[in-house]
């Protein structure tokens, strides 16, 4: 496998020299190999659960120019996980609080900040200034997105994703190597497979996965060993087993193969088949707010919460609603009264949105949507009941 | 038997089974005895027209049947088949 990078090698200083002297001291990387890596352009996109792993590692190591994409502010929820950030970066920019971090281990960092969402529209011209993209995203428009630009300027894509317990991983869209697409053609449909702010993630899993990243992008950019190309390593964290698939590139892929249909970037969102980030829900019809919601409830109004969630949720908050998870609800439906007025909610709004569309099949006519869920409860009514 | 290996987010379709043991000569009775035996899981795998969904990728060992016979690959005894849906998250 030949190094990725074609451009000059650096020259390290004395600073530079005694830093990487474990690098430096090792055959494989070597003198030679730690100007390659100094010379390298990666982009990360996402400083998240895998961006702060993998940018850590990568900046620890010299990675000359180490370029991150990020739009979102620091959450308390991130910190779990994203251990780029701390305690008190909350609100501040994911992109200003890694930068500082990046710089107080490794100095010689030349650090690009793209605050940005990656889109169609300006993918290909942030790429095309980069040796290596490390996808660090967290859904399925944006996994495509990189795929395609990846292809598309030939860049290879460290890739990897989580959920839960389990991790993927693998490095695509290499010249000779399959792609994304090769493996998956087409996204499940919304709704399938749930997202991490959903299903949740073990805080850990993304920093075995991001460190898995940064070692292929490390043995990209060095050219030595062998790198996850048509192979999908597969992580169990639960049974701490590693498994490996083979990965073939598909000859009629629509990004790579010979008669490819995909010449330029297209729109994620509808490919994917949905309308934007999965966040708060929009106010449809028959929605209800918690203000009303809650003034009804003052008045005495006999009203019947439902609780779509699962139980495990409902022992963190819950509004004391009558809980049927949204999966067991079609053959639960024979528990609800249809003479009363029903009041769904879950946490954000999404999953009683479904509750409501299925008990309106089911012929329930008196069914209304709590918008933004029980979060917006907390936020909105009473901040006692804690938001997750 | 032949197992087939249960990714997390289908757990819950199978009582919380990582691997379940099926009779099977193909890919295609082995997925067939798998919904036999865990009917949740049908929606998650097929499609309404009855086609396995495109985004649920099966492995016989670690070969993805699009590449060897698809639904007519022979499954022996001691293999292993895997389902590998597609995961997004990251952040």
């Amino acid at each position: 496998m030949a190094a990725i990078t074609e451009a000059k090698p650096a020259t390290l200083n004395n600073d530079e020299i005694l830093r990487y002297s474990r690098h430096l001291i090792m055959p494989e990387v070597g003198m030679e190999g730690q100007q390659k890596i100094k010379a390298a352009k990666v982009l990360c996109i996402g400083a998240g659960g895998l961006g702060s792993p993998l940018a850590f590692y990568l900046g620890a190591a010299g990675v000359g120019t180490l370029g991150l994409v990020d739009f979102d502010v620091v959450d308390y929820t991130n910190l779990q996980r994203q251990i780029i950030h701390s305690t008190a970066d909350v609100g501040r920019k994911k992109l200003d609080s890694a930068a500082d971090k990046l710089t107080a281990i490794n100095p010689f960092l030349n650090i690009k900040k793209y605050d940005t969402r990656l889109s169609s529209e300006n993918a290909l011209e942030l790429f095309k200034d980069y040796d290596i993209i490390a996808d660090g995203t967290d859904n399925f428009p944006t996994r495509y997105l990189v795929n395609d630009a990846c292809v598309l300027t030939g860049k290879p894509n460290a890739y990897a994703s989580i959920f839960r317990f389990e991790g993927q991983a693998s490095v695509f869209a290499t010249e000779e190597g399959p792609c994304y697409r090769c493996l998956y053609p087409e996204p499940p449909p919304p709704g399938l497979v749930p997202s991490c702010a959903e299903g949740g993630v073990l805080g850990i899993l993304p920093g075995l996965l991001g460190v898995i990243q940064a070692t292929e992008v490390l043995k990209l950019i060095l050219g030595q060993g062998d790198p996850l190309i048509g192979r999908l390593l597969l992580v169990d964290a639960l049974g701490m087993k590693f498994r490996e698939l083979k990965l073939r590139k598909n000859p009629d892929c629509p990004a790579c193969g010979k008669n490819r249909t995909i010449t330029k970037l297209i729109d994620y969102n509808e490919f994917c088949g949905i309308r934007g980030e999965e966040k708060a829900v929009e106010t449809g019809a028959g929605d209800i707010q918690v203000e009303e919601l809650k003034r009804r409830l003052d008045a005495g109004e006999k009203l019947f919460i439902l609780d779509v969630r699962e139980p495990h949720e409902y022992q963190i908050a819950n509004l004391g609603g009558y809980l049927i998870p949204l999966g067991d609800l079609p053959k639960r439906t024979g528990e609800l009264d249809p003479n009363r007025e029903i009041i769904a909610h879950c946490k954000m709004g999404g999953r009683s949105a479904k509750a409501v569309d299925i008990l309106k099949q089911a012929g329930f006519k008196n069914v209304r949507n709590l918008t933004g869920g029980i979060t917006a409860w907390s936020e909105k009514i009473d901040p006692k009941v804690p938001k997750y | 038997m032949p197992k087939i290996q249960i990714p997390t987010p289908l757990r819950q379709y199978t009582g919380k089974q990582g691997a379940v043991e099926v009779k099977a000569g193909t890919v295609a009775d082995a997925l067939s005895d798998l919904v036999a035996q865990h009917p949740d899981l049908r929606r998650h795998l097929y499609s309404d027209d009855g086609k396995l969904r495109a985004f649920v990728n099966v492995y016989v060992n670690d070969e993805d049947v699009r590449y060897l016979q698809k639904d007519a690959t022979v499954v022996g005894e001691d293999d292993s088949l895997s389902i590998v849906p597609s995961i997004a998250g990251g952040r």
